[in-house]
């Protein structure tokens, strides 16, 4: 499979740079976190206990305000609760999540409908018979995993809701810019269409056209939703209140949702010459024990690469910023916002055209798998 | 997958997937049908139409172009049929005048020969009138000689061979 093409075009070398600059910084994120997870799990001795525990707190928060949550927290104590939607194995189970308190330590077993919970960490569990040496209903084995069994959660979460309000803003906003290309036929654009108009041009032509070929057509209402729906969580999950806040783009479910609606659409179009590539390479027969296996691992690396990168990016930014922010609190001085809140703002400038790259690169690799797929028979085989 | 499995950030939660999925392919759908399609049909049609005018404002420069080059055709065809007009009028007005010079000359050599001829007749004319005048002059003379011959004969006999000497000499 020819790979050359992608690096013809400048625009795609410049946003791989940026790609690639992000990702060092994304790396640099990651290993941060590591290292405050790290201090995090080292036993507390007498000496710096205070300080381990500090940074265990600073990661737990920041690991809590990336992860998803039951409720909608605003600022202090306020925060809208959420409906938490169980399947349990005595069926399904339905409360709001501040019905019985917001104790998350798995300490206290909570009846919903006659079904035994315990809140461990935002999570419901079913709990253990006997209360563990740490209080809690919680066993675990001895790796630090969790023996008890979950229901299935399939609550309306501050994702879920994100996720629910990202998609009615889209629909809003398009079929919106859809109703005043009708009304306004044959005219310049004008609002909120003059602005999104290069953009849908921007995929057509700098995505799909490139990519795909003539064939672009059809895949163009898939290429756009995906951009548009990367972009504006990519953005809302910037906005450090609601509606935004939600890290929905940086949550692994939902890139992988994404990512395997590419393998989805990627598989199903896959025509003879792309089947072929796969199980008969172009190689001699003797190496096929070998290349067929690899071929068969790049089908699902290609998404999983996916999957990986934009949630590692966006994940990573939204750590960045969370991480600066914390130093106020490490370095307990109020001095060093002077130092960190420009560096947040810089970082969170940087994010934004992040969000945008990240949706470009995520849209951008659909199609080309999706045209590697389609392609007919090259004339250099 | 057991690398994964240890941060809970890396486990996919599958009541988040369900719904995202859910979310996804009706948003998907919505926009397809609703506002992909219109847009871009809006769009390929608005570009259409400016390829269209685009390229028929193309076709209209050639035809303009057209039309000039052939209006300086014919400027330039009128203008050398009134060059060989010109040409061919001054070419009549050469040979009217030619013509013209040709037979004044023809004329005025004719009325020269016939002048010369009148001249020549009338020189004939004058001779034959001055020989009468000479003849009756030289009669008079006889006549005054004669009365001068009654005075003295021989006087008048030469006088008489004297004059007709003279006569004869003229």
């Amino acid at each position: 499979m020819d790979l050359s093409h992608i690096f013809n075009s400048k625009k795609i070398l410049r946003a791989s740079f940026y790609a690639v600059l992000f990702s060092l910084f994304s790396f640099s994120a990651n290993s941060q976190e590591h290292a405050a997870a790290d201090t995090a799990h080292e036993p507390a001795t007498a000496e710096h206990g205070e300080v381990a525990e500090k940074d265990e707190d600073i990661s737990q928060m920041i690991l809590h305000h990336i992860a998803d949550s039951h409720e909608w927290h605003f600022f202090g104590n306020v925060s809208i609760p959420l409906p938490v939607i169980l399947l349990t194995d005595k069926g399904l189970v339905t409360f709001l999540s501040n019905k019985f308190g917001h104790n998350d330590h798995g300490t206290e077993i909570i009846d919903a409908a006659g079904t035994q919970l315990v809140n461990y960490h935002g999570k419901f569990y079913y709990p253990s018979k006997v209360k563990s040496a740490d209080g809690t209903y919680i066993s675990h084995d001895g790796k630090g995993e969790l023996l008890n069994g979950k229901p299935l959660d399939v609550s309306m979460t501050k994702n879920v809701v994100s996720l629910l309000i990202s998609a009615i803003v889209l629909l809003i906003v398009f079929i919106g810019i859809a109703n005043s290309y009708k009304k306004r036929e044959g005219k310049a654009p004008k609002g909120l269409q003059s602005i999104l108009e290069p953009v849908i041009l921007f995929v057509r032509d700098d995505i799909a056209k490139p990519q795909l070929g003539h064939k672009y057509t059809g895949f163009m209402p898939y290429l756009l939703t995906i951009f548009f729906f990367v972009w504006l969580n990519n953005l809302m999950g910037l906005v450090p209140f609601f509606p935004g806040g939600a890290n929905l783009s940086g949550n692994i479910a939902v890139t992988m949702m994404l990512a395997l609606c590419t393998f989805v659409l990627t598989t199903f179009n896959g025509n003879k010459n792309y089947w072929g590539h796969v199980f008969t390479p172009h190689v001699p027969w003797w190496l096929y024990p070998l290349i067929i296996p690899v071929e068969i691992i790049g089908l699902f690396t290609k998404p999983i690469a996916l999957m990986i990168r934009l949630f590692a990016n966006i994940t990573a930014g939204h750590i960045l910023v969370l991480s600066l922010i914390s130093l106020i609190f490490i370095l307990k001085s109020v001095f060093v916002a002077g130092v960190a809140i420009p560096f947040v703002l810089f970082i969170s400038v940087i994010e934004l055209v992040v969000g945008f790259i990240q949706a470009f690169i995520f849209t951008i690799l659909s199609a080309l798998f999706i045209s590697m797929a389609i392609e007919e028979k090259h004339a250099e085989h | 997958m057991i690398l994964l499995a240890l941060n809970p950030l890396v486990s996919p939660d599958p009541g988040l997937f369900i719904w995202s999925t859910v979310t996804f392919l009706i948003l998907f759908f919505l926009l397809s049908k609703f506002a992909w399609k219109p847009i871009v049909k809006a769009l390929d049609e608005r570009e259409r139409s400016i390829e269209d005018a685009l390229s028929k404002a193309e076709m209209a420069k050639a035809e303009m172009a057209k039309l000039i080059s052939e209006n300086e055709d014919l400027l330039k065809e009128a203008r050398l049929e009134r060059d060989s007009i010109l040409k061919e009028a001054k070419e009549i007005k050469d040979q009217i005048v030619n013509d013209a010079k040709d037979l004044a000359k023809s004329e005025g050599a004719k009325l020269i020969e016939k002048a010369k001829i009148e001249i020549t007749n009338q020189k004939l004319a004058a001779m034959a009138e001055i020989k009468n005048q000479v003849s009756s002059l030289s009669i008079e003379i006889a006549e005054k000689v004669l009365r001068k011959q009654f005075e003295d004969q021989g006087k008048q006999q030469a006088l008489v061979n004297d004059l007709l000497k003279e006569v004869k000499l003229n």
